[in-house]
């Protein structure tokens, strides 16, 4: 069953001179089920961040929807929302900004609990000792305040709030990016034994595509707040249709010297979001767009068997290879 | 001979706590390493290990309380250790540069890029302002940036973070110097722009055949983009060599762990990964400082442990080294 369903969801943000607007996400559609991870990658200004936010009813889409456990989010009245957001959470990338440094860790970690339970006091403070030892933070850390702890026990900390309510929909923005490699990866460690556990639906927004092929099933791939590409992460990683996808991957340097590189490199800059070229966001940087890319809106389409998606107009003729070398 | 030679440096804080007490974070212990010309050394490890410090050290940019309380920086032979500032002023952004991480914040918000670069041509060089507005043209053409005569006229808040990162490295390279030094070049930065202002640099590397040093925590960017290698921890370098033959086989466990967690190399659940804080520089321990974390450590790792020379300039400080790759 699918905890989220994301259904054409377009936000735009009022732009720096009167009257204009910031085309931030452009009708993206998407689902998560149960127990399923999904990678959002893109670069900065993809509009990555804004739908997380969008699926968790932090913002209002400008159009489309949100829907979580079969609720439309936009429907839900505020005290319907209060409700609903203990089933769904967030974890932020930066975990000194996110954490109120005047709170002790065991106050942060009760404070889900004091707002979204009926526990007492005492009971509390067991349910937090107990989450503490879920995501293998030191019990002696509790009594500390942020400032104390390092960014990896922060994240911790973090994990552990976000997942106290036991939601369905978690968010995660950047949970590793700030990060040193070693600690990164006991985060991501950790994050893969509470996705089994839980059987929560996760959005893992990242650009980083290592961490992608290690923790999703599935990855959307974003250009300028528009799906170009979707799929499972094996599929879309060894044989990537769009051209951008096929640029992103490109450019991703494996940690190993005598893997090959094959590169290409992208000439100009990405599109301002002011202004929305007509037709595919790709076209004025792509090798291999046609005249027809730059004229109406690219759609898109299944590809092949499964769950793969890609919007691109030269995957019929076969003409949407680059020439990687 | 070597570009950059430095040997043995300790960079320490040295400050007074609330009780009058003298107290020390020994932030670089010993850090030694060279750089020859024509080629990229990466510096790589983790937070608080001491990498921008030792760039700061180099550049002779430290302010107090740090202060370089022992060992040698020569940079073509000269000793940079106790050079006055008036003289360590004509060596830097010119024989030697710095790129720094934040491309926005280091560029002056109120002055247009181009009489940046003419400013910094004329600092060092004795050039009317049309020939250093003119150098300032060529230097933004040859780090890639199209239509420089009006890019030139813009202001730094209206680049992207790629365009400010190139507008530094054209402004480090104006002056023709022998040693490049950027530290976190590509971090913030998305991976295709990465890719775009990495092969810039080690372009420019090549055809000006300068040395350079790269500091950061990717390890792909060492593997594809520098020669050579060292690790630091805790304000040490506990091993360096070979890309390649660090890669095949390192010696020092905390090597091998860094090169196991990379996202791409990583097995989740396997619990081979270990992390921790680094030690406390204000109380190091006497022998290895990574004895804590390590898995291999024994008594014997309670003295310091001696350099092991694995040829081809590959070496590591530990007490067992052959044991780690095996």
């Amino acid at each position: 069953m699918n905890v989220l369903e994301a259904r054409g969801l377009t936000k735009h943000f009022p732009g720096p001179a009167r009257g204009s607007l910031v085309h931030a996400v452009n009708g993206v559609s998407f689902d998560i089920a149960a127990g399923e991870t999904v990678a959002m990658v893109g670069e900065s200004g993809s509009g990555k961040s804004t739908i997380g936010r969008l699926v968790l009813g932090l913002e209002s889409p400008t159009a489309g929807s949100a829907v979580v456990e079969g609720r439309d989010l936009a429907s839900l009245s505020t005290r319907e929302l209060r409700t609903q957001r203990a089933r769904m959470q967030m974890v932020f990338q930066d975990p000194w900004g996110t954490l109120n440094p005047r709170m002790s860790i065991a106050t942060l970690i009760e404070e889900p609990f004091l707002l979204h339970t009926a526990l007492s006091a005492a009971e509390r403070a067991e349910a937090a000792a107990q989450l503490a030892g879920r995501v293998r933070l030191d019990r002696r850390l509790l009594n500390r305040h942020p400032a104390q702890l390092s960014g990896g026990q922060l994240q911790r900390v973090a994990i552990a709030r976000a997942i106290a309510t036991a939601p369905k929909l978690v968010v995660l923005d950047e949970p590793t990016s700030s990060l040193d490699l070693s600690v990164r990866a006991e985060i991501l460690d950790l994050l893969a034994e509470l996705r089994h556990e839980s059987q929560a639906a996760f959005l893992f927004i990242t650009h980083d595509l290592g961490t992608v092929r290690l923790v999703a099933d599935r990855v959307v791939v974003l250009y300028l707040g528009s799906v170009v590409e979707s799929g499972p992460v094996a599929q879309v990683f060894d044989d990537p249709q769009h051209p951008y996808t096929q640029t992103l991957l490109s450019a991703h340097l494996p940690t190993d010297p005598r893997a090959p590189l094959h590169r290409h490199l992208l000439e100009g800059e990405i599109p301002s979001p002011l202004k929305l070229p007509p037709g595919c966001a790709f076209a004025g940087r792509c090798p291999v767009a046609l005249p027809r890319c730059s004229e109406a809106a690219v759609a898109l389409h299944k590809h092949g068997e499964g769950s793969r998606t890609v919007a691109c107009l030269r995957v019929a003729d076969g003409g949407n290879r680059l020439n990687i070398t | 001979m070597s570009l950059l030679a430095v040997e043995n440096l300790h960079t320490h804080f040295i400050a007074h706590d609330r009780m009058r007490r003298v107290r020390t974070a020994r932030a670089l212990n010993g850090v030694g390493f060279t750089v020859a010309a024509g080629e990229v050394l990466g510096l790589i490890g983790e937070t608080g290990a001491g990498k921008s410090l030792t760039a700061l050290s180099v550049m002779g940019l430290l302010r107090a309380p740090a202060t370089i309380v022992a060992g040698s920086i020569r940079f073509d032979g000269r000793e940079l250790v106790g050079l006055p500032e008036g003289e360590m002023n004509q060596l830097r952004g010119n024989a030697m540069a710095l790129v720094v991480q934040s491309p926005r914040t280091s560029l002056d918000p109120l002055t247009r890029i181009g009489e940046q670069l003419a400013r910094v041509h004329m600092a060092h060089r004795p050039a009317t302002r049309e020939a250093a507005q003119a150098r300032a043209l060529e230097m933004l053409e040859a780090v890639g940036i199209a239509d420089a005569a009006s890019r030139a006229r813009a202001w730094p808040h209206e680049l992207s973070g790629g365009m400010a990162q190139r507008v530094l490295i054209a402004m480090a390279l104006i002056n023709e110097p022998r040693l490049l030094i950027a530290d976190e070049p590509t971090t913030g930065l998305d991976v295709t722009v990465q890719a775009q202002i990495l092969d810039l640099l080690r372009a420019q590397v090549a055809a000006r055949h300068l040395g350079a040093m790269i500091i950061t925590h990717d390890l792909g960017i060492v593997a594809h983009y520098c020669e050579r290698m060292a690790v630091m921890f805790a304000g040490g370098i506990v091993e360096s060599g070979p890309v390649d033959a660090v890669f095949a086989a390192p010696r020092h466990p905390y090597t091998r762990n860094l090169i196991d967690s990379a996202p791409d190399r990583v097995q989740l659940g396997q619990a081979k990964i270990r992390a921790g804080s680094p030690p406390d520089l204000y109380n190091l321990p006497p022998g290895c400082p990574y004895a804590d974390r390590c898995p291999r450590a024994q008594t014997l790792c309670g003295q310091a442990p001696p350099p092991t020379d694995f040829g081809a300039g590959h070496v590591a400080h530990c007490h067992f080294p052959e044991e780690v790759s095996a």
